[in-house]
């Protein structure tokens, strides 16, 4: 099963739940999950709050899935770059194929993830939407 | 008393039409129509239920009440559809809202007014001076068993309430009232993944005796007269029902215009009345005179009468409307619907 622990997922809380960003204290360039180290060699960032608004960078459509999302393929995955200046990828839903093209404003939104069998625990978390 | 200081609301985007199910059914279409007076309901994304419902309209709330999250004392959420039948919806909502953690949460269940009751909680608790702010949501992907009179008109969707003083509210609480009693008019036992219900025993002794009850009890202690109201909003387990419980209380159809918006989405049980009220504070405007009475079977009524203040026009514009959402529609047919309900509960 995809990263069935429920534990690596409440991890990732802060980055999958509340969409937060890193921003570099010296070049001020913004990370989506965190870094330890920035390119320009810096090792200081602050946390700061995502908009959540975005413009797909490059899309795909998934047809053979994991098998935690296999029920729900064919879906979309985007390399999004948010309003910010992070990159981050996401499945983009409610949406089809066609509807997207590089450019398309998306906005995030909180869905399920998968659930680790019929006993497990659900995952939850960002994924985007076409803005409407 | 306390006032809501920020409201948001949530529909998903799929819908399915009464038409589709009836010929899949083979029923008379025109006769369900006649009965229950909605065309169409929403469905949930295969990847929405009620804990992502519930913070989708919280955030809009936030949006709104344009309050640090973390002044939020307690969250509290509504549903007959919680995703765990143990682990709270509610910190999966105040973790998505960044709340932190102190706060107090709970997840409350009484059929279709678990949303409602969330208001008298927090209204009671900021009056105390328990806590500043207080977050209440009424949120289903309701569930019914395919073939079931029920699968016309379940729904999705839910809104979301930040209960706060009453200065700087968008809508003092003026009054509430509850009238509740032990009536099994419809019911889902544990485990069981479809609720039951006693056929016509759901109209007069159950939603008529309660609505009724519990609105009329609000106009006694209020002494307000029905025709004060600039909108009034009755729990909608279709549209016939609560046009008709307002026709007996006197009301006239454009009091309960804006908020039926069951005709478009259908039943969204905890989340109807309350997405009612919604639509409703959506418009508003400053000094109007709001009525809303929910309905939980079991059964249970909470009426409340709130008055919007001039500061609803500042944040009407922060977050969507319910309007914006029962317009953003794709229709599903049968079995893309089955498919969707099938996924919800994986």
């Amino acid at each position: 099963m995809f990263r069935e622990s429920p534990i690596l997922r409440w991890r990732g809380y802060n980055d999958r739940y509340k969409l937060k960003g890193y921003k570099c204290r010296v070049c001020k360039k913004v990370y989506f999950e965190k870094k330890g180290l920035c390119p320009c060699g810096s090792i200081e960032f602050d946390e700061i709050e995502l908009s959540g608004k975005g413009k797909i960078a490059a899309f795909t459509q998934i047809h053979g899935a994991p098998e935690a999302f296999e029920s729900k393929a064919p879906y979309c995955v985007a390399v999004i770059d948010l309003a910010e200046g992070a990159r981050i990828e996401a499945q983009v839903v409610d949406c089809k194929y066609s509807d997207l093209k590089i450019g398309t404003d998306v906005e995030a939104v909180f869905r399920k993830f998968y659930s680790s069998g019929e006993k497990g625990a659900i995952h939850y978390g960002t994924k985007f939407v076409p803005k409407f | 008393m306390a006032g809501i200081v920020g409201w948001g609301s949530y529909i998903p985007k799929y819908r399915i039409t009464v038409e589709e199910i009836a010929a899949v059914q083979g029923q008379n279409l025109k006769a369900i129509i006649d009965g229950l007076g909605l065309t169409e309901k929403s469905v949930p994304g295969k990847d929405e239920d009620a804990a992502t419902i519930a913070v989708h309209a919280s955030r809009d709330a936030l949006k709104r009440a344009g309050i640090n999250p973390k002044e939020i004392g307690a969250v509290y959420v509504g549903s007959e559809s919680h995703p765990y039948a143990v682990k709270p919806t509610a910190s999966i909502v105040g973790e998505a809202l960044d709340i932190g953690n102190e706060y107090t949460a709970l997840d409350t269940e009484f059929a279709c007014k678990a949303g409602s009751g969330t208001i008298q909680i927090n209204a009671g608790m900021v009056d105390s001076g328990m806590i500043k702010y207080g977050l209440g949501v009424g949120a289903d992907t309701s569930q019914a068993e395919p073939g079931n009179a029920l699968e016309y008109s379940a729904a999705a969707g839910g809104a979301a309430f930040i209960i706060g003083p009453k200065n700087g509210s968008v809508a003092t609480l003026d009054f509430t009232a509850s009238f509740t009693s032990d009536t099994p008019d419809f019911w889902r036992r544990a485990l069981q993944p479809y609720p039951a219900h006693a056929g016509r025993f759901t109209g007069e002794p159950a939603y008529f005796k309660h609505v009724l009850g519990a609105t009329n009890l609000i106009l006694k202690k209020s002494g307000a007269k029905i025709s004060d109201f600039d909108h009034i909003v009755l729990h909608m387990p279709n549209a016939k029902f609560p046009e008709r419980a307002a026709k007996i209380l006197g009301a006239t159809p454009k009091q309960i215009e804006v908020g039926l918006v069951v005709k478009k989405i259908g039943n969204t049980y905890s989340g109807s009345s309350l997405l009612g009220l919604a639509a409703v504070l959506d418009v508003a405007k400053p000094e109007q005179k709001i009525l809303v009475t929910s309905y939980g079977s079991g059964a249970g009524s909470d009426s409340f009468i709130f008055t919007t203040t001039n500061k609803i026009l500042l944040v009407q514009k922060e977050a969507r409307k319910v309007s914006e959402y029962i317009a953003r529609k794709e229709y599903l047919g049968y079995a893309q619907y089955l498919k969707h309900m099938e996924e919800i509960h994986k």
